[in-house]
């Protein structure tokens, strides 16, 4: 069993879902994670607020592509899936921690 | 090892080159448009001067801009803004937006007599709005670009990563080979100017981040984003009409003080905001010219008495850095050779998608014949890849043939444009392929050389004469091409390199 996994499997529902996630990770959960990103910059980053809004913004768009390239690197979809949670958690919880600054 | 490991290092480029193929296929005919309609609004102002041959020669734009607003002044009701753009070295008309009885026009302003100029169209402007508004109405337009240039950036990603032999295939060509010149020809039009298809598409999704990623402005801002926007630009000032009717003060002092205020660079836009109310407000912003940032200064007037209300130098650095980014994009600052390389770069990028989508069916069609889903799909890429420049080819002959008094003429163009596109999609799905690529860019080539013989061909303007000799230029390489595919139609058919085990 394990001498057949051990090759990449190219066809079948299992190479598919894993694709089908991978693909979900990479576009969905990339844009998620930008999304957080620029909120938890825009609210923490050390300057005038609209420059940090500015900032932020320009690194969502870096952030988006890092994901992408994780959800297709990862070892394994659910990896993939877990490593996408935890950084939308962390950025979702530093921006809602920080609050919309006065 | 676990066979998911196996997936990091063969199964990922595997997948990653399914991406990219599906992306391509999904939206290629949208970044296609906007492609072909973006590298063409990098000469914006060139072509809307080739579109309006009868204002000729160099404009200055304090005499423009102060003859546009006294014909505005005097031929205006009730309005809640003029946007004008000055003439400068390249447009030479006053640019304006403005409302009058409730009613919102655009109309390119004579920089003499300020009156709107006789052949009423939108000129390089349809262009330009088509590359980012794809002729959809607000916001629709504007978040389907964004969503494009997105699955763009993931497919420049995934394209690269998916590469194996990366630097090799910028020398690599291998011609009339089928499937493997296509994919060449794909791979080195995709990787020669990587870094301006990055760049290019990185910057334009930066200029609608207020739509496509606005979770920072609203996390800082919360529901306030007229405040974000005093912020960003804070020498424009925001006041309420007082109902007092009052006459604009005159607006040559202001441009001139607004001059001062901008080390000597000349202006370039001038909102004004209430005008014949006593709340009347003059922004002025000047050319880009100078640096590559969008919108370095700006300085107010009270429009009544002109008097400087707000005057403003960008030099905080978050700030500058966003609009060096943006201009990037806009290249206002690019002179003439730089100017060239954009369009280079954006023609590299434009025949890379077209390439990509002709990929496609090559690919398939090389293995086994086409299903009907693919044969579809080929019959679309006939459609879309020829119809779209057919539909722009056919806006620059109607900008000539139309009579100049008709009714909305500027509309009346791009429905021209738009109708000639529907009709040649129309045709490349009823036309077999071998019948649909010479028509279809058989027609791409009259139409090219239609335009260029009305330019007229005898223009005493240098811009409509660059023009001409371009749509020329065209209409002959065109005109190869389809030669070269009528002559291999007669030719007898090579032996197919993949065939089938006998």
């Amino acid at each position: 069993m394990s001498k057949v996994s051990a090759r990449p499997l190219r066809s079948g529902w299992r190479y598919r879902a894993n694709v089908a996630l991978r693909t979900i990770v990479g576009t969905v959960g990339a844009y998620g994670v930008a999304a957080l990103a620029a909120a938890a910059l825009a609210r923490t980053l050390p300057m005038a607020r609209v420059e940090a809004v500015t900032i932020a913004t320009l690194m969502a768009y870096m952030v988006a592509p890092a994901v992408t390239i994780w959800a297709f690197l990862a070892r394994g979809p659910w990896r993939a899936i877990a490593g996408v949670a935890l950084a939308a958690a962390a950025l979702g919880g530093i921006a809602w921690i920080a609050g919309q600054p006065a | 090892m676990s066979g998911t490991s196996a997936m990091v290092r063969d199964g990922a480029r595997q997948a990653m080159a399914w991406l990219h193929g599906w992306t391509g296929l999904l939206f290629g005919h949208i970044l296609f448009i906007m492609c072909l309609a973006g590298t063409l609004s990098v000469f914006k102002p060139e072509i809307s001067r080739w579109m309006r041959p009868e204002v000729s020669g160099q404009a200055d734009p304090v005499r423009a801009i102060t003859a546009a607003t006294d014909w505005l002044s005097a031929n205006t009701t009730g309005s809640t803004g003029w946007y004008l753009a000055a003439p400068d070295g390249r447009s030479n008309v006053v640019e304006a937006s403005y409302d009058s009885g409730g009613a919102y026009l655009s109309r390119a302003l004579d920089p003499a007599s300020g009156a709107p100029v006789a052949r009423d169209t939108l000129g390089g402007e349809f262009f330009y709005r088509l590359h980012f508004e794809l002729e959809l109405p607000y916001p629709w337009g504007r978040l389907l670009a964004s969503l494009a240039a997105m699955l763009m950036l993931v497919a420049i990603v995934t394209g690269v990563i998916a590469h194996k032999r990366f630097f090799k295939d910028i020398f690599t060509f291998r011609p009339a080979k089928g499937q493997r010149s296509w994919l060449d020809g794909h791979n080195a039009l995709g990787v020669l100017s990587l870094p301006f298809h990055v760049m290019i598409t990185f910057t334009g999704l930066l200029t609608l981040a207020s739509l496509n990623m606005p979770w920072g402005m609203t996390a800082a801002y919360g529901d306030d984003l007229m405040a974000l926007y005093s912020d960003l630009t804070p020498g424009a000032v925001t006041k309420a009409p007082t109902g007092t009717k009052a006459t604009l003060a005159p607006i040559g002092p202001m441009l001139a003080r607004a001059q001062r205020h901008f080390a000597g660079a000349p202006v370039s836009r001038v909102y004004i905001f209430n005008p014949g109310d006593s709340g009347a407000v003059v922004t002025v912003y000047p050319v880009e010219t100078a640096s590559i940032g969008y919108l370095p200064a700006e300085i107010s007037f009270d429009g009544a008495t002109g008097k400087v209300l707000k005057a403003w130098t960008e030099k905080r650095a978050g700030i500058r850095t966003y609009q060096t980014i943006y201009g990037l994009h806009m290249a206002h600052f690019a002179p003439l050779l730089t100017r060239w390389l954009y369009f280079l770069g954006g023609a590299m990028l434009t025949l890379a998608i077209a390439s990509g989508m002709v990929l496609w069916i090559v690919k398939r069609r090389e293995r086994a014949p086409l299903s009907i889903g693919n044969r579809l799909l080929e019959r679309l890429n006939v459609g879309g890849l020829a119809g779209v420049p057919i539909g722009m080819a056919a806006f620059l002959v109607a900008n000539r043939l139309l009579p100049l008094g008709l009714a909305a003429r500027a509309q009346q163009e791009v429905s021209v444009a738009l109708w000639s596109a529907g009709a040649a999609l129309l045709l490349g799905l009823v036309l077999p392929p071998a019948l649909g690529w010479p028509l279809l860019l058989g027609l791409l080539a009259a139409l090219c050389a239609l335009a260029a013989a009305m330019g007229p061909i005898w223009a005493g303007d240098v811009t409509v004469m660059a023009g001409n000799m371009l749509l020329t230029a065209m209409a002959v390489a065109l005109a190869l091409l389809v030669w070269k595919q009528l002559r291999r139609r007669s030719a007898p058919t090579p032996v197919r390199r993949r065939m089938a085990p006998a």
